[in-house]
């Protein structure tokens, strides 16, 4: 008996500062409506390559914020200050390399993230918007790529970046526009690193973030499609069309499941 | 609400009026690149067809959606009848709220964007490569300089530079080939020996004489006559080249010009000339007509 007054007391310390926090936010309530959702009982590591292609990008966006520390986007000392990280700052190597090929690594998982959602047919109705939302963060994501190959300033980074901004030049009637707001001018000049800079650590990523979070809020909100395959899901009988948008509508807060399974 | 309800996709009845707004779509962006006519023509199709197809859909419309609504908002003849003051403080809020959001974002976006276009930040500047003396007769000299010292290493441009004699009429004949690849703009490399030992530096542009047979580039394979026509690989056209002229006894390179082709060799050459463009642009046959626009800038 005693023993277990005791425990309770104890629970009753250690969720306190959660009970608070729920009480005052209801922060809680949401986080457990975010993770704990039901999703069909025959997904596999497939369904995971979303989630890896998140983890990229937060290893992406810790990195990159350190490696900001260090560099300099400045054309006379950019290549310098990449140097410097490479070889004098304590584990720049590892850091400076872990955004690098990190970068290849997000890239890769968010085509092998679109060709799964592609190949189950998660894209159909539903969940159109998020198919959208997500060849945007594809488009922003080889943006990023764009932007940050320059940045070490070297002359792979130049001449690959006069040849991409020349390919840009090419698309009939805006392509020479954009190929000038690109250059910051008629050619490549201190402006463009500088630009590429911004655009590279804080416009893009930030248009990122908020489209993962709308991502993100779809999937919870609409659930995951079950596999083509999936004997929940298959042979449902398609109902008749009244054009009726009721019990489409969700309210929030309510789990969403997908077929009924668990 | 059972799962039936649940997985029903709002279809809309069967329309063809779609297809009618798909082909004015293609139409405005054919027109955009050919004619003027055709994108007017293209619009037309595409608003009427879109009209007639958003009537279709709002007619199909169930009507408990279309019926819901409207108890909540008021109607625009609603607010023409009596405006309270709830309405007018919230039009207020969103009005005023939006006049400070543009005062704020539209300087921030000019500045973004208007920098680029206004004023040349990296303008051809004319460049004096010295006396003529420096640049023998028949080989062509690699000559490297700094666009604007100012703005450092970034305006390190290349030019190839051979004396040609005379022309027939008697003027001093020189080829001046710019070195950024006509196909997307890497730098185009002289195919011959480089006569590092004839290196010298006349007031700041180096100067090497280079036994030239070709030009390659380096990143697509892309590759040159010694005139600078185009032997092989993507590149669309002849390298550009400057205009120059011959000033107490130095030459001095000028602005930059496209070349389509070039028709001859030396003093000898005929060079269609046009507009400075783009790598990768067409500037002479039907190709041509895919690239309304000039490099932005490039007018004179
Ligand atoms: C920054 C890049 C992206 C991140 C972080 C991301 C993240 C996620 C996550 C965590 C899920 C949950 C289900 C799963 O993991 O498969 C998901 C689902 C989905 N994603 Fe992405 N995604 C990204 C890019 C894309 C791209 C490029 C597309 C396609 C063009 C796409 C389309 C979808 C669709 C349609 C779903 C719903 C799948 C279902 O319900 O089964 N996403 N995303
Ligand atoms: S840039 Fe020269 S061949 Fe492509």
């Amino acid at each position: 008996m005693a023993k277990s007054t005791r425990r309770q007391q104890l629970e009753a310390v250690a969720l306190y500062p959660v009970d608070w926090l729920e009480e005052r936010s209801g922060l809680v309530g949401y986080t457990k409506w975010f993770l704990f959702r039901k999703v069909p009982h025959d997904i596999s590591w497939a369904q995971t390559l979303g989630a890896a292609t998140l983890t990229a990008f937060i290893v992406q966006a810790v990195t990159g914020v350190v490696l900001a520390f260090y560099y300099k986007p400045d054309p006379a000392s950019a290549y310098a200050s990449v140097q410097n990280i490479t070889e004098e700052v304590t584990l720049g190597w590892l850091v400076r390399g872990m955004h690098k090929w990190g970068a290849s690594v997000f890239i890769i998982l968010m085509f092998f993230h679109m060709a799964r959602t592609f190949l189950f047919g998660a894209y159909k109705y539903p969940r159109e918007l998020n198919w959208i939302i997500g060849v945007l963060l594809l488009a922003l994501g080889m943006l990023e790529g764009f932007t940050g190959y320059l940045l070490p300033w070297d002359n792979t980074a130049y001449w690959a970046t006069v040849v991409g901004i020349n390919l840009n030049a090419t698309a009939p009637f805006a392509g020479p526009f954009l190929a000038q707001f690109l250059q910051g001018g008629l050619d490549i000049g201190p402006d463009t690193l500088a630009k590429f800079y911004a655009l590279h650590m804080l416009l893009i990523p930030g248009a990122i973030m908020a489209l993962i979070g709308l991502h993100l809020y779809l999937v919870v909100r609409l659930g995951v499609t079950s596999p083509p395959w999936s004997s929940s899901s298959a042979g449902r009988p398609r109902p008749e069309t009244d054009g009726s948008r009721q019990g489409l509508i969700r309210e929030p807060g309510t789990p969403a499941s997908d077929g009924g399974q668990e | 609400m059972s799962e039936r309800e649940q997985h029903t996709p709002p279809l809309p009845a069967p329309s063809l009026w779609p297809i009618g707004f798909a082909i004015g779509i293609a139409c405005v962006l054919v027109g955009l690149v050919v004619s003027t006519a055709a994108l007017v023509i293209g619009l037309v199709v595409t608003l009427v067809f879109g009209g007639l197809w958003v009537r279709d859909l709002a007619g199909k419309r169930p009507p408990a959606v279309a019926a819901a609504p409207k108890p909540a908002m008021a109607t625009e003849a609603d607010l023409n009848a009596t405006t309270d003051r709830a309405t007018f403080l919230s039009l207020a809020t969103v009005g005023v709220g939006g006049l400070i959001g543009a005062g704020v974002t539209l300087p921030a976006l000019g500045f973004g964007v208007l920098p680029s276009f206004v004023g040349d930040r990296v303008e051809t500047k004319e460049v004096d490569l010295g006396p003529i003396s420096n640049f023998p007769e028949g080989q062509y000299v690699i000559a490297t300089y700094l666009e604007d010292p100012d703005l450092g290493e970034v305006t390190r441009r290349t030019a190839f530079v051979r004396n040609n004699g005379r022309t027939e009429a008697g003027e001093p004949s020189f080829t001046t080939i710019f070195s950024r690849c006509v196909h997307l703009g890497c730098p185009v490399q002289p195919n011959g020996p480089i006569d590092e030992e004839a290196r010298q530096e006349v007031n700041g542009v180096e100067l090497r004489p280079v036994l030239a047979a070709s030009f390659g580039c380096p990143c697509h394979g892309g590759l040159y006559d010694s005139e600078g026509n185009r032997n092989a690989g993507p590149p669309v056209r002849s390298l550009d080249r400057y205009e120059f002229s011959i000033r107490n006894g130095n030459l001095i390179l000028g602005r930059l010009f496209s070349v389509g082709d070039v028709d001859g060799t030396g003093a000898k050459a005929r060079i269609s000339k046009y507009y400075r463009a783009y790598p990768g642009v067409h500037v002479d046959g039907i190709e041509k007509w895919l690239y309304p626009i000039p490099t932005p800038g490039s007018t004179s």
